[in-house]
């Protein structure tokens, strides 16, 4: 009975899906196609090469901060997208740190149980949420760090620092050849307190003996290091910046367009964080916290074992959207000029080229990669704590 | 006698004390809400000396040392019976005209207020739940007034309003402009890419998907050079748009991506009883669509809308970046007037901006969070 009714006759409907599709894919190819001609048509016409042969030619343009080696005269345009997109990723993961620490004090302040504490950080929610970040970003730059004082007047920061409204200048640090046993005591001091700590966890599972690492992790993170590093002579000094008549000689540069993206893009994604953080909590039944003070867990632990791991849960997913507004928001940098990928490529590169087709194909190409990559990572993190339910 | 059996019996209720002073009224509340515990106390007198630090300086600067009129710096300069200015209001007043319409023509602007007052019928139509005939609002608002607005903004001269380029079109008008462009384009295309998205038919599938997941992994930026940059590559010479139209395109689409996803949502939450029950009375799919499900999915989604459409309010201030004088473009170019070069018309400028952002977008999230409480109401009956 049923094989009978699987003769692959098709309906009217059917056939008028099909006829649909295939005209949906003819308008969109054709409309692709005609872009692509009147593309090729006009680009001949200005005299503009086609094709990625530019990203080897000679950029010629100075950026501002560089966090590889790049001088105007010798680097390629491929160089300076690397730089770019190095500078993006700089400020979107310091970005990203911050915001996170910032938004998750936040939100736990918004359900605090002092009506102050919490009033003042929905306030500040509200306050920021509401306010395009662009303004935000142009606030930062011009009415506040460009606002700060000129160079003779430069305030000056026991400890060798000078803040003026160039930006702030910071002693270096140069590390010898020896400074690399430091490092290495450093990497051996956590990866034996990981590793401490899992036997830990083990031997807290087989006797029921709570583990006592912090002490030990103490020793091995802060103290071996600091022993290694008087044992190797101090291998470090530094390079403070000084005060010469028309700029600052040493030290290193913090920028005011690079502090006033970072602090902007910060404050704004707390607030989203915060928000989002404040609804999983909410999300966690109060039985749960309930059964967990009636087992005897004080309100730290409460937090810690019972809340936090299942807030996770339905925190995690809009966490990771907001972290990427915030990367994608760091092209706002062009408002200000920070050398971030779409100022330096979207912007320098392809005035100077003209070829916006390849050079915009290849930043959104980067937003896009960026994009699925951390998508990716947070589908993996989140199937990780998903199976932890039972 | 036997004491026993006395039985003393109550023949009315004691007299209710009252509650101890400590837990009730004023002190009661704030005993429980600020000093409920030693951490508490801390935490409210570290609040209460943040607030006594930030605030009083803000009120001081924005409104008891402003300079409210004045004709140029002079008035917001120190001076001897002044010595700390405050906010420069003076600036933003003189510029304030500026500020609206930007450069269109001074004696054609009330063509400009007049679009103001039919967006506002519009919108307060579209709004107002309990308004009369909203469909016929939604039809005035999606066909009627872009039409009337674009005759009334840009010109057509045979009926005697002359041509004003976009390129005299500035401040606020821009920006509403902007919006409401992105708002009337974006709910149609997200509501067909949110069908296509979960259509039968693979090729109509693909391609929503690709569209929407290509613009949501982006940055509105560079949709917008897109926009202005590569699309007068793609059209023929004669046909290349104007830049406002560049932007205005740019907007449209990225607004209908996430509009797309949003409508998406509000469709997952009809159960598919209602589906089944439009077919089994016969309606072919596009009936179904607009007579059952989009009206229940779109009034479920209201507040996620909304919230869709300040994030686009927001956003207009990027078209800043590709040379269209928005309303923070031309606080941009105000505050470099040398007319007006003071320490404090940078911050006032900026500051006039958040205030207007501000009331804007906090509006429209109070509206959806009402909307959202009479829905979940609705929703318990």
């Amino acid at each position: 009975m049923s094989k009978m009714l699987q003769f692959p006759v098709r309906s009217k409907q059917q056939w008028t899906n099909i006829a649909l599709q295939a005209a949906l894919v003819v308008v969109v190819g054709g409309l692709i196609y005609a872009a692509a001609v009147n593309a090729s048509n006009n680009l001949a016409k200005a005299g503009i090469a086609s094709g990625f042969r530019f990203w080897d030619n000679t950029a010629g343009f100075d950026i501002s901060q560089t966090l590889i080696a790049y001088s105007s005269s010798t680097s390629t345009f491929g160089r300076a997208f690397w730089v770019g997109l190095l500078n993006t990723l700089l400020v979107a993961s310091l970005g990203i740190v911050l915001a996170t620490a910032l938004g998750f004090t936040i939100g736990i302040a918004r359900l605090s149980r002092n009506w102050l504490v919490s009033h003042l950080a929905g306030g500040y929610v509200e306050l920021v949420r509401n306010v395009p970040l662009l303004l935000q970003i142009l606030f930062w730059y011009n009415a506040v760090l460009k606002s700060l004082p000129d160079l003779r007047g430069s305030i000056a920061i026991p400890g060798g620092t000078f803040l003026n409204n160039r930006g702030l200048f910071l002693p270096q640090p140069l590390f010898d050849p020896n400074f690399r046993y430091v490092v290495a005591a450093l990497l051996l001091g956590i990866v034996a307190t990981l590793a401490l700590r899992v036997w830990g966890r083990r031997r807290q599972e087989r006797t029921g003996q709570p583990p006592r690492t912090l002490y030990y992790a103490f020793g091995l993170i802060v103290l071996l290091p600091l022993v290694v590093f008087f044992a190797a002579g101090a291998p470090l000094s530094f390079s403070f910046p000084e005060m010469a008549r028309f700029n600052i000689r040493g030290g290193t540069e913090i920028l005011p367009e690079f502090a006033a993206l970072l602090v902007a893009l910060t404050i704004y994604t707390a607030a989203f964080i915060a928000e989002v953080v404040r609804a999983g909590i909410l999300a966690v039944a109060p039985g749960q916290t309930e059964a967990a003070q009636a087992i005897g867990l004080r309100s730290g632990a409460t937090l810690r074992l019972v809340v936090v791991p299942q807030a996770m849960r339905v925190i995690v997913p809009p966490l990771t959207s907001q972290y990427l507004n915030l990367t994608k928001n760091s092209s706002l940098a062009v408002a200000i000029g920070y050398p971030d990928l779409v100022q330096v490529f979207a912007g320098s590169v392809l005035n100077i080229t003209g070829q916006a087709v390849e050079v915009i194909a290849i930043t959104m190409a980067v937003y896009l990669f960026l994009s699925l990559v951390t998508s990716l990572l947070m589908n993996l993190y989140g199937r990780r704590v998903a199976i932890a339910e039972r | 006698m036997a004491a026993a059996d006395q039985v003393y019996l109550r023949d009315a209720p004691a007299k209710l004390l009252p509650a101890p002073v400590a837990s009730t009224g004023v002190l009661g509340w704030m005993r429980s809400n600020l000093f409920s515990s030693p951490a508490n106390i801390a935490l409210t007198v570290i609040c209460v000396a943040a607030f006594v630090w930030i605030v009083p300086p803000l009120l001081r600067f924005f409104i008891f040392d402003a300079v409210w009129s004045g004709a140029d710096r002079e008035a917001c300069l120190a001076s001897e019976q002044h010595p700390e200015p405050g906010a420069c209001w003076a600036f933003v007043r003189v510029w304030s005209s500026y500020f609206v319409y930007g450069f269109y023509p001074m004696s054609e602007r009330w063509r400009v207020d007049l679009f103001f007052v039919l967006l506002a019928l519009g919108i307060a139509w579209l709004a107002w739940l309990g308004a009369p005939r909203r469909d016929l609002g939604a039809i005035y608002f999606f066909i009627v007034l872009p039409i009337l607005s674009y005759i009334l903004l840009s010109g057509v001269p045979m009926i005697g309003l002359p041509d004003v380029p976009t390129s005299l079109w500035g401040g606020i008008l821009v920006t509403i402009v902007v919006a409401t462009v992105g708002i009337v384009a974006s709910l149609p295309l997200g509501i067909l890419l949110a069908l296509g998205r979960r259509s039968a038919m693979p090729a109509v599938r693909l391609a929503s998907i690709t569209f929407i997941e290509f613009v949501r992994g982006v940055p509105l930026i560079t949709v917008l050079f897109m926009a202005s940059v590569m699309l007068p590559l793609f059209v023929p010479d004669r046909f290349a748009p104007d830049k406002l139209v560049r932007a205005l395109i740019g907007v449209a689409l990225f607004a209908s991506a996430y509009m797309a996803e949003v409508v998406r949502g509000g469709l997952l939450s009809i159960p598919r009883g209602q589906y089944e029950a439009a077919q089994a009375l016969g309606l072919p799919y596009w009936r179904m669509m607009i007579l059952v499900i989009l009206p229940q999915a779109l009034r479920v989604t209201l507040p996620n809308i909304v919230n869709t459409f300040i994030g686009l309010f927001k956003d207009t201030t990027l078209v800043f970046i590709v040379g269209i004088f928005d309303f923070l473009r031309t606080i941009e170019a105000a505050r470099g007037d040398p007319h007006w070069a003071t320490p404090v018309t940078s911050l006032t400028g900026y500051a006039f901006a958040a205030v207007f952002y501000f009331v804007c977008c906090y509006g429209m999230s109070r509206y959806a969070r009402n909307v959202e409480a009479r829905l979940a109401r609705a929703h318990r009956r």
